[in-house]
């Protein structure tokens, strides 16, 4: 690389396996591969990706994009080192328990990739600003979540722009890569907003989570699990009055251990033990080093190839099981194209009479987003913030006033909401578009009797 | 161990469980404290450490794997700084072999990691006993010669072997064992044991002491667990049909619907459960055609070379045929199902009851057959004889064919048919292209594209060598596409991280199922095709 100061044809050069891909032409590459130097250099000095989540796919990630030419990266995790870890974060030792992921992950990456900088964040991904994601190229998804997925998912469409043929404008996609492993089993995606499904689109793939029916678990238990999540979901509440279950704190465990111990006596029900106890509490999905390492390599390739178009990219879904034999298969996937996330956005008309407070309410009843306590921008200019209570204030005025001239009295506009919605009976936080059309504002003259209607 | 630092919020503990054990729960939950004692006493041998090798070690080093041995007689090259994480700057011109060792180390105290300064090739030709010491071999980065070789010696020594190869966008991985048996297979999806519409007499007499018709209590009717109504209306259904069972689509129809007129309100999920479940009544009863298979194979003729597992088969063949009536020793587990929980758990005391005297017949028949064959009769443990019952039904059995066979004699129309199928020529190609290049690399002493320039002539030379190839494997006529050659000469033999990664955490997968003797290895060679993940498993 550049610090070594020679150039990439000298035999001793850090970049002689990847130059093979980057410096030579190429007969089966994506559009746009310029092969050369600069290729190279410009991925090395200009692109930055962004790596949500420093457990086992983030550690194998960090590793794979610090050794694919990059060398600007960030790293984001609210996690700190636990035991369990070690069997496959393979970037964190006995002593780094208790630490935050983010920032060993990043310091043990730069002391063995010599040239490479990772910017770690112990932060939740929530209390970063919008902005923040805007600055990578590309971001890296090594999660366990469904719920951070979305987060991400909605951020990173929300970006998105459409032309006024509802194709979406290039300099505005922000790609994605995103892995996922239980067990033996895997997945590696592309999303280009846009262009390729985003999660939402896809929101299927993921299985609902089983739930036990509180009269199992209250009058029929029939096994250890639902011993264990009696003692979990009703007796914690019913003995301790308030004080929240934490399932990091071990006697609150021992405590949901002996109880469902005592109620699988009563019922005569075998197989609770302590390992289950934990496992169903804290829904543990079982994790092993090779399979977040194929993967996570899988969605590295991929993201190399997205930045250089130094092969053929992903189209769009890698699905990977070990468990029986090996089994790959490629799945194009295809878009909703009334996806609220990553689609042109809900269209909403208006009068250009509605306020902003009138607005708000009216996202509330929406059929298509029932979304409550939203916060609203147009652009970069913030319309309105919930909280924290010094901004609420500082926007609060704006409540009385016309969308339509907050919003620079424009025809129509896309604008991004961002507030709680109710699920399947669970809220949950939700970012969407909405393109606001104004009637009858299209022209100057219709502007005023629309507005003294 | 080091000294154990630890914030007490962030350790799940509980007074019993050591250190180590909640180290590896995440996979402990998956192959248990048995697959995990098997790890434990392997010892593995990796040969070169590029990043193929020592990413395929890293995945089991971390898993806990008991010893490693790493042979590797090359010195790092600034090169390898930039493909290679367990090496770095001040390890430059030192043993490749040390570095990546001590780096590994590092990962895992536990682990037993020792480094051998040499160059596999040699080691396979001068020192074949070598590998006899190991439970099974890794070996990355050989050339087709060295493989072959290595295959023969391993062979004979009954170590497992895995070759993995990493080369530009292409993969190798391939498993060379002659024999691999599985109890313990652990399938995503099978049909449970029920034996809904084969019920033995306490499972039948306990499903007479229920009422179908029960009004009292109000919720007692919902809380009938579905295999009881299932076996009742398998009977009833075997009663007015001459003692078959539905089988043609409408008859099938027509159960359901049987099943779904004893309903007394829409909300009894326990019918709604029997409904759904009606299929497990219309499965064939008796032994599959994968079981039958393996009681007819050869080895089931139990000869005092027999291994364990024949001995079992031996066994399970002849229970088949007596106790059995047919049928494998009965698994015991039932899923969870809408029930009360009285009715639940007599329901487990049966199930459970029956697969115990099936076990108790099975162990009696390991016995006679050991005695018979002149072997102690208590030499397969209990724990053994129970697991193989309960997974009677889930064996498995892999068998090899030798490297050297396949590379002189694949099956031609297996290639002809891959290279006609869209999904799968890619990945035939770069099998053939990856041949192609190892006699590139015999005749021209290096490997296509390896250096700058000539180009042009490293891919008309490697055209002509793929073709001679494919002729000499009895493919005459057969084509590669030019775009691919042109593919393999760019990659020029380099070894990118993340293939690297992807083909060796592929190749420690494997040995974690070699090794624990669970899950199914792959069968075949599988070629990794990094363009556009048309990765196949080709069966030559």
């Amino acid at each position: 690389m550049a610090d070594l100061d020679v150039p990439p044809q000298v035999p001793q050069s850090k970049t002689r396996d990847l130059d093979k891909l980057l410096l030579r032409h190429g007969n089966l590459v994506d559009p746009g591969f310029f092969p050369g130097p600069d290729l190279r250099d410009d991925i090395r000095d200009y692109v930055r990706i962004l790596v949500v989540g420093a457990g086992g796919l983030g550690c194998e990630l960090l590793k794979d994009l610090a050794l694919s030419g990059f060398r600007n990266l960030d790293v984001i995790d609210m996690d700190r080192i636990e035991v369990t870890n070690l069997n496959r974060q393979f970037l964190f030792r006995l002593e780094d328990v208790g630490k935050p992921k983010a920032e060993v992950a990043a310091k043990r990456v730069m002391e063995r990739v010599s040239g490479v900088e990772i910017v770690p964040h112990f932060s939740r991904i929530e209390d970063k600003e919008i902005e923040f994601y805007s600055d990578f190229n590309i971001i890296a998804l090594g999660l366990d979540s469904i719920e951070a997925r979305k987060y991400i998912n909605g951020v990173a469409c929300g970006f998105l722009e459409y032309n006024e043929d509802d194709t979406p404008k290039r300099e505005t996609i922000k790609p994605m890569v995103d892995g996922g492993t239980e067990g033996f089993k895997g997945h590696a995606r592309v999303i280009l907003p846009g262009v390729t499904p985003c999660f939402e689109c896809t929101i299927y793939l993921f299985p609902p989570q089983v739930k036990f029916p509180l009269c199992t678990l209250a009058e029929t238990p029939r096994n250890a699990a639902h011993c264990i999540e009696y003692a979990h979901l009703i007796q914690w509440e019913a003995v301790h009055h308030g004080k929240t279950f934490d399932p990091d704190e071990p006697e609150h465990m021992k405590w949901v251990y002996d109880e469902a111990i005592r109620r699988a006596e009563l019922f005569g029900i075998p197989g609770v033990t302590y390992s289950l106890t934990q496992g169903v509490v804290k829904n543990i999905i079982p994790a092993i080093a090779s399979t977040n390492a194929i993967i996570s390599a899988a969605c590295a390739l991929e993201t190399l190839k997205i930045v250089s178009a130094c092969s053929k990219t992903l189209v769009n879904y890698l699905t990977y099981n070990g468990g029986e034999g090996l089994y790959t298969e490629v799945t194009k996937f295809e878009r909703d194209t009334d996806c609220l996330v990553c689609g042109p956005g809900i269209l909403i008309e208006l009068d250009t009479s509605v306020t902003l407070s009138k607005f708000i309410e009216m996202l509330e009843d929406h059929p298509k987003l029932l979304l409550s306590k939203a916060s609203v921008k147009h652009g970069e200019n913030t319309l309105y913030m919930q909280a924290p209570p010094v901004l609420e204030e500082f926007h609060r005025p704006k409540l009385s006033k016309p969308l339509y001239d907050l919003m620079g009295r424009v025809q129509k506009d896309t604008i991004h909401v961002f507030g709680t919605a109710l699920k399947n009976n669970e809220k949950e936080s939700c970012s969407t578009k909405v393109r606001v059309v104004f009637k009858g504002a299209d022209g100057v003259t219709d502007m005023d009797t629309a507005i003294g209607a | 161990m080091q000294p154990i630092k630890r914030s007490r919020k962030h350790v799940e503990e509980e007074p019993t469980m050591a250190e180590p054990k909640i180290k590896y729960d995440r996979q402990l939950r998956i192959w248990g404290e048995v697959g995990q004692a098997a790890l434990e006493e392997a010892s593995i041998c990796l040969l070169n450490c590029g990043p193929t090798g020592s990413e395929a070690l890293k995945n089991l080093v971390l898993g806990g794997v008991g010893c490693i041995t790493i042979v590797d007689g090359s010195t790092v090259q600034i090169g390898d700084l930039g493909n290679n994480f367990m090496v770095d700057a001040k390890s430059v011109g030192q043993s490749k072999a040390k570095s990546v060792c001590a780096f590994l180390q590092e990962l895992n105290d536990s682990v037993n990691a020792r480094f051998i300064e040499e160059n596999p090739d040699t080691l396979i030709t001068t020192n074949p006993s070598f590998f006899s010491q190991f439970t099974l071999v890794i070996a990355t980065q050989l050339v087709e010669d060295s493989m072959v070789k290595l295959d023969r010696i391993c062979r004979e020594a009954n170590v497992k072997l895995v070759l993995v190869r990493s080369y530009g966008l292409a993969g190798f991985v391939r498993i060379s064992v002659k024999e691999h048996p599985i109890i313990d297979s652990k399938p995503d999806h099978f049909l449970d044991d029920l034996r809904l519409n084969n019920p033995w007499p306490e499972l039948k007499s306990f499903v007479e002491t229920i009422d179908l018709n029960v009004s009292e209590p109000p919720a007692a009717h919902k809380h009938i667990p579905y295999v009881v109504i299932l076996v009742k209306m398998a009977e009833e259904w075997a009663l007015s049909h001459s003692g078959n069972l539905p089988s043609t689509r409408e008859e099938k129809k027509e159960f359901k619907d049987l099943v779904k007129s004893k309903m007394i309100s829409t909300d009894e999920d326990n019918y709604k459960e029997a409904i759904e479940a009606a299929f497990k009544v219309f499965a064939p009863r008796g032994i599959s055609s994968e079981v039958q298979k393996l009681i007819n194979d050869s080895c089931a003729e139990a000869n005092s070379n027999s291994s364990a597992f024949w001995v079992m088969v031996a066994a399970l063949k002849e229970f088949v045929l007596n106790e059995g009536d047919g049928e494998a020793p009965l698994e015991g587990s039932i899923p969870d199902m809408t029930s009360s929980t009285e009715h639940y758990i007599n329901l487990q005391k049966i199930y459970l009851a029956k697969a115990e005297a099936d076990f108790l017949a099975m162990e009696e028949r390991v016995k006679n057959i050991l005695k018979k064959i002149g072997r102690d009769p208590n030499s397969i443990s209990k724990p053994t004889i129970k697991s193989f019952c309960k997974n009677a039904r889930k064996l498995k059995l892999c068998r090899y064919r030798m490297v050297e066979d396949e590379f002189s004699n694949p099956s031609v129309t297996e290639i002809q048919k891959y290279l006609a199928d869209e999904d799968y020529s890619g990945a035939m190609g770069f099998y053939i292209l990856l041949r192609a290049a190892d006699r590139f690399a015999a005749n021209y002493n290096k490997f296509p594209g390896q250096f700058d320039g000539g180009m042009d002539e490293d891919i008309s030379r490697l055209k002509t060598t793929a073709l001679s190839l494919l002729t000499d494997l009895g493919c005459n006529g057969a084509v590669l596409p030019d775009d691919l050659i042109n593919e393999m000469c760019r990659f020029g033999a380099s070894e990118i991280h993340v293939v690297s990664a992807f083909v060796g955490g592929i190749a420690s997968q494997e040995v974690i199922k070699l090794v624990t003797k669970q899950f199914v290895p792959m069968l075949g060679t599988y070629i990794f095709n990094g363009i556009d993940h048309k990765s196949q498993l080709l069966k030559l």
